[in-house]
């Protein structure tokens, strides 16, 4: 015991000897206390650029594909319960979320420097675009519809008999993910041509 | 003058100008119409109503989505949907409908197979793909909606009339 508050003591006796104006404590605990700061403010802007407001707010979004949510069954429907961009398009796991972000400065970066800047280059854009999220998607088992849509919790006997055919077999044995059959559930499609399936 | 002064002066001439218009208040915009605005309506669509009438719309309702294909009236009839087709995107870009109804699709989907009529061109000329004219699927086949026909309809199929037209005991297979 003697040896430990010993060795705590010349231990405490380097964290106080001053580095050049503070302590090597203080520098620690202040060093600790910023990165609470910064790791707080850090994911409070990433929370702002989480919003929908955040994601229409350059005209690109708004102008395109915002308008086209906003007649299907995702922007308004009988429940009330919306879909909004960020809870189909950013992961809720953080590292994912990261990455997911990095890849949307990309867009971003298209907006800058006018890849994107009009209705014709989104069009144009708009395939590639799209198979990026296809891709995510098909990933991921579609994980973000799972995230509202829990398979486990769909009782086919209220569904058409169409959608409880197709979930009951290819979507139960994993053969398919949502995306696989639902594409364009919430955007107007680019040109399918050489899409499976379609 | 000070400037000061201006403003009151501005008013002052602003008064004068309305009161020195001889146009009286309220003078109706356009001559009466010489036809009777209230005219009841022609019958069928909106029975009871005038023109100028305003009636809450009937409430909307939702597309059948039984999933039991329908009888067709006579063979050449476009079957109706008997499936809900909301958000389904036809246009150059692709087409929703192929993607259970076409050749390939339909074994997967266990839909019916586009029938030969819609490979076959204007000249009748079968094509390899879904001809131009049968792309746009909504232009003859819609879903239907569980309400009162708005306008009463008197149409009888064949087998109805042709059973008034054979002799009693014949037995003709259609
Ligand atoms: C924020 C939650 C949420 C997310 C995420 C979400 N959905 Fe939905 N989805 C809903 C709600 C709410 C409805 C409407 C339910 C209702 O009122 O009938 C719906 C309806 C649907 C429908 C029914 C469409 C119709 O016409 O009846 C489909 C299909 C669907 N979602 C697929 C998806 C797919 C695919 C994804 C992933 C890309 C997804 N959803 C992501 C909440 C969500
Ligand atoms: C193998 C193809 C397929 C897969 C995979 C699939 N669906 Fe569907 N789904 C359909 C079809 C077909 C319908 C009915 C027609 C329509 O709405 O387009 C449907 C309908 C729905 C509906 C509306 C229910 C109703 O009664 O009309 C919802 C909600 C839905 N799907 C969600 C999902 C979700 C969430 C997933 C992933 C967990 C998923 N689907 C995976 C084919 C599929
Ligand atoms: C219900 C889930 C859902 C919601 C909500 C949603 N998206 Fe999407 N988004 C998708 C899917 C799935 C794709 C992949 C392409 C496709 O299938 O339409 C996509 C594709 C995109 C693309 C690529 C270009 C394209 O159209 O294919 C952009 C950009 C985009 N979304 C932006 C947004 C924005 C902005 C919002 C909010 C206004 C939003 N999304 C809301 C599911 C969603
Ligand atoms: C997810 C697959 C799927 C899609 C997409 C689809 N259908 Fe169907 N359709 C079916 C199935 C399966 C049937 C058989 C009856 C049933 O289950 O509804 C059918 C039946 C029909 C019938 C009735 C055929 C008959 O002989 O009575 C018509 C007409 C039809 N569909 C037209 C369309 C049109 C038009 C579209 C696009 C707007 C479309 N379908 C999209 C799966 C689909
Ligand atoms: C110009 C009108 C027209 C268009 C456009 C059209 N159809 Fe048809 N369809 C018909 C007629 C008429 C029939 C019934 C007689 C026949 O089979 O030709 C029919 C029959 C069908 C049947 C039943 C076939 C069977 O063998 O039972 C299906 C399914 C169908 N159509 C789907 C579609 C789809 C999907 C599209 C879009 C790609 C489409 N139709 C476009 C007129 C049309």
């Amino acid at each position: 015991m003697k040896a430990l508050i010993a060795f705590l003591k010349r231990y405490w006796v380097v964290l106080r000897r001053p580095s050049v104006h503070y302590s090597l404590g203080t520098l620690t605990l202040g060093g600790f206390i910023a990165g609470i700061f910064f790791w707080g403010g850090f994911n409070t802007a990433l929370e702002a650029t989480n919003t929908e407001a955040f994601c229409i707010s350059c005209h690109e979004m708004s102008s395109n594909v915002y308008v086209e949510i906003k007649d299907t069954i995702h922007y308004s429907n009988r429940s009330g319960v919306r879909a909004t961009c960020p809870d189909c398009h950013v992961p809720h796991k953080w590292t994912d979320k990261i990455a997911r972000k990095m890849q949307a400065s990309k867009e971003v970066w298209g907006k800058i420097f006018g890849t994107i800047s009009t209705r014709d280059k989104f069009l144009a854009m708009r395939r590639e675009l799209a198979e990026h999220e296809w891709a995510r998607l098909k990933a991921n088992d579609s994980l973000e519809c799972r995230n509202c849509h829990a398979f486990d919790y769909m009782d086919f006997t209220r569904q058409s008999p169409r959608a409880a055919q197709f979930h009951s077999t290819a979507l139960a044995n994993g053969e398919a993910t949502c995306i696989d059959c639902h594409k364009g559930i919430a955007h107007r499609l680019p040109d399918m041509r050489g899409v499976p399936g379609w | 003058m000070k400037l000061h002064y201006l403003p009151v002066l501005l008013f002052a001439t602003l008064g004068l100008a309305i009161a020195a218009d001889p146009q009286p208040v309220g003078k109706p915009v356009a001559a009466a119409p010489d036809y009777p605005l209230d005219a009841p309506a022609p019958s069928g669509r909106r029975p009871g109503g005038t023109l100028t009438q305003e009636f809450t719309p009937p409430p909307l309702h939702d597309e059948e989505n039984k999933d039991i294909r329908r009888e067709r009236n006579y063979p050449e009839q476009p079957p109706t949907i008997p499936h809900a087709i909301r958000g389904y995107q036809v246009d150059i870009n692709g087409n929703k409908c192929l993607a259970c109804h076409s050749r390939a699709a339909s074994v997967q989907a266990q839909a019916p197979m586009i029938s030969i009529t819609h490979y076959t061109d204007r000249e009748g000329q079968t094509l390899a793909a879904v001809a131009p004219r049968r792309y746009f699927c909504t232009q003859c086949h819609v879903p239907q909606q569980d309400v009162k026909p708005l306008v009463e309809n008197g149409f009888k199929n064949i087998d109805v009339l042709l059973q008034h037209e054979l002799p009693p005991g014949s037995n003709q297979q259609r």
